[in-house]
């Protein structure tokens, strides 16, 4: 991963801007359906519209959900209004926006991102989504457009954006952070997480300054960051842009500048003449919202546990066998919601460092369907690779097969796939054979050299086509020297 | 919320928020908006003249907070009624001239 250690002299300083939607069944502040994909603009209404005459009222969802992000990331909630913020382009039939200027419902909050230093939230506030503008004819892309095409079915969707201090000085702390933003929004149920759909969106300004000087230099917002590999590659894409430029004499301009994830640059949007003047003023049809402190103590009451909280019990279920080496492997497991199905099978006696495992690794590659897995099942079929009555590549084939949907239990599972523990019979014929087929290889194992077990195992395997345990093929080796 | 009132408005501020509304102003209107503005402004300054000191600002002139609605999904409008709607549409959605650029 490229750092700013790379910026010989030099260190970035990253603020991020991040969107969410929120999981309301409705708008902001009208009662059209909040969904993704659906035929455009059928989730319209003459206030989304912006039709004369039309009234806005507030989502009391969108605000509770508000209040949870501001609970979970530390931040003080209170009351707050609503703006306008006027500006022209079509997303917004309108031509204003309705968002929170100088009184946000949310401000002063913090995160840590797991294995980098805290990140201070300056705030996080309410506003509407806009519509989806297509550009058509040209190259496709926004420059050289001929005409656009707008779908407000997301003009008036719930969003909460939060605003990092900027606290970041490296692309991985960056990408830490929206990491561990997302699991946050997704543990607590206030959005789907979705960076890939668009429901999860990333700015970062960016800038640079000398080491050790005390005033931030000039910033570049970057936009058009649609994964966490995108965010990383762009920051230290940009930092470095600056850098250049300042070392050549040249002067960094404030300006949005677009990511282009195949060309791996950012380049400078044209802004419009006096796009930043948006005249915020406070919006006369809505009132001051103010959830008060019974609100905000009944959600901190009722909020599902953190990512953060949620580490720290499976370690400590873990226990002793939490080494470093599997603290990612726990990360993952909590990011997956899986760490309910690791707690039972290691609450059921099964070794912490399989359960982790299998989830971390075999489970992830259908996490939505190891969510909704009965732990029961999980449990029973780890307890048969902990007793050895089956291998780990049978337990993986087993499990795979759990999550495609077979029905019965582990056993039955295993028993139709041809799959148990082998006959030791046989294992020892197809150990001997081995033995007989590599004796070079046998017999620099017999004079000490464990380099040489890994073959061999992979030998006995190959001929029982995987059927074999890994531990009783070691064990059996063993025993014959 | 509001900050000092500005002794007078300029023709030049009358004409930069003419054109961020998109209005287009003939001269003789900016010089009647540049004084209708600042008479305005003018009796917004007696305000700023009194000792406001501990005094809320107003955010609402209705005394109300939290006005809100359950979140319940109620039917959108008909499609082709909106779409009647449209200066022009294609594939269904609004149609509009191309948005960067627009100098070109
Ligand atoms: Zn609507």
């Amino acid at each position: 991963m490229a750092d700013s250690g790379m910026l010989s002299g030099w260190e970035m300083v990253v603020g991020l801007e991040v969107h969410t939607e929120l999981l309301t069944a409705t708008k902001l502040f009208c009662g059209c359906a909040n969904e993704f994909g659906a035929e455009p603009n059928t989730n319209v209404c003459p206030v989304c519209l912006g039709l004369p005459g039309s009234l806005p009222v507030l989502n009391q969802a969108a605000v509770d959900l508000a209040v949870r992000i501001g609970v979970a990331l530390h931040a003080s909630v209170g009351p707050s209004l609503f703006h306008r913020k006027n500006y022209f382009y079509p997303d917004m039939p309108k031509d204003y926006q309705i968002s929170q200027y100088d009184e946000p419902i949310c401000s002063n909050g913090w995160l840590e991102p797991p294995g980098h230093p805290r990140v201070g939230i300056v705030r996080a506030h309410l506003e509407e989504d806009t519509g989806k503008t297509s550009h058509m004819g040209g190259d496709g892309r926004i420059h050289g457009a001929e005409r656009s095409l707008v779908d407000y079915n997301r003009a008036g969707v719930p969003l909460v954006e939060i605003v990092s201090a900027p606290d970041i000085w490296s692309s991985g702390q960056a990408r830490a952070y929206v990491s561990e933003l997302r699991a946050i929004l997704i543990a607590i149920g206030a959005s789907d997480g979705r960076m890939e759909e668009g429901s999860l969106r990333v700015d970062a300004n960016v800038s640079v300054m000398r080491k050790g000087a005390t005033s931030l230099g000039t910033r570049c917002e970057i936009k058009n960051l649609n994964s966490l590999r995108s965010l990383g590659r762009a920051i230290d894409y940009e930092a470095r842009r600056q850098v250049d430029l300042l070392n050549s004499g040249g002067v960094v301009e404030q300006e949005t500048r677009h990511w282009n994830e195949s060309t791996g640059r950012t380049a400078s949007m044209r802004s419009k003449e006096e796009a930043f003047d948006y005249r915020y003023f406070p919006d006369p049809d809505l009132v001051p919202l103010d959830p008060g402190e019974d609100w905000v103590d009944r959600v901190r009451l009722n909020m599902a546990p953190l990512p953060a909280d949620r580490r720290a019990a499976l370690e400590a279920a873990v226990g002793e066998d939490a080494s470093s080496a599997i603290a990612g492997q726990i990360a993952t497991v909590v990011e997956l919601g899986l760490d309910g199905l690791v707690t039972a099978a290691i609450s059921e006696g099964v070794k912490a460092r399989l359960a982790v495992a299998r989830a971390a690794n075999e489970a992830a590659a259908a996490a939505d369907a190891a969510r909704s897995l009965d732990a029961g099942r999980f449990v029973q079929l780890l307890k048969m690779e902990d007793s050895a009555q089956l291998s780990a590549s049978q337990t993986k084939a087993v499990l795979a097969e759990l999550l495609a949907g077979a029905e019965g239990s582990p056993e039955e599972v295993a028993a139709r796939l041809g799959l148990g523990s082998m006959d030791s019979a046989v294992l020892d014929a197809a150990l001997d054979a081995v033995i007989q087929a590599h004796p070079e290889e046998w017999e620099r194992f017999r004079g000490g050299d464990n380099k040489v077990i890994g073959f061999l195992v992979g030998q006995v395997m190959r001929s029982t086509q995987g059927k074999a345990d890994g531990k009783a093929v070691r064990a059996g080796l063993a025993s014959r020297i | 919320m509001i900050g000092p009132v500005p002794d007078a408005i300029s023709r030049d501020d009358v004409i930069h928020v003419a054109r961020l509304a998109r209005l287009s102003l003939t001269d003789q209107e900016v010089d009647r908006f540049t004084r209708h503005l600042g008479d305005i402004l003018t009796h917004a300054s007696d305000v700023a003249s009194l000792d406001l000191a501990g005094v809320t600002p107003t955010a609402h002139p209705l005394p109300l907070v939290n006005v809100l609605r359950p979140d319940v999904v109620v039917p959108s409008l008909d499609r082709q009624e909106v779409l009647a709607a449209a200066p022009a549409v294609e594939d269904e959605r609004f149609m509009v001239p191309r948005i960067l650029g627009e100098q070109a």
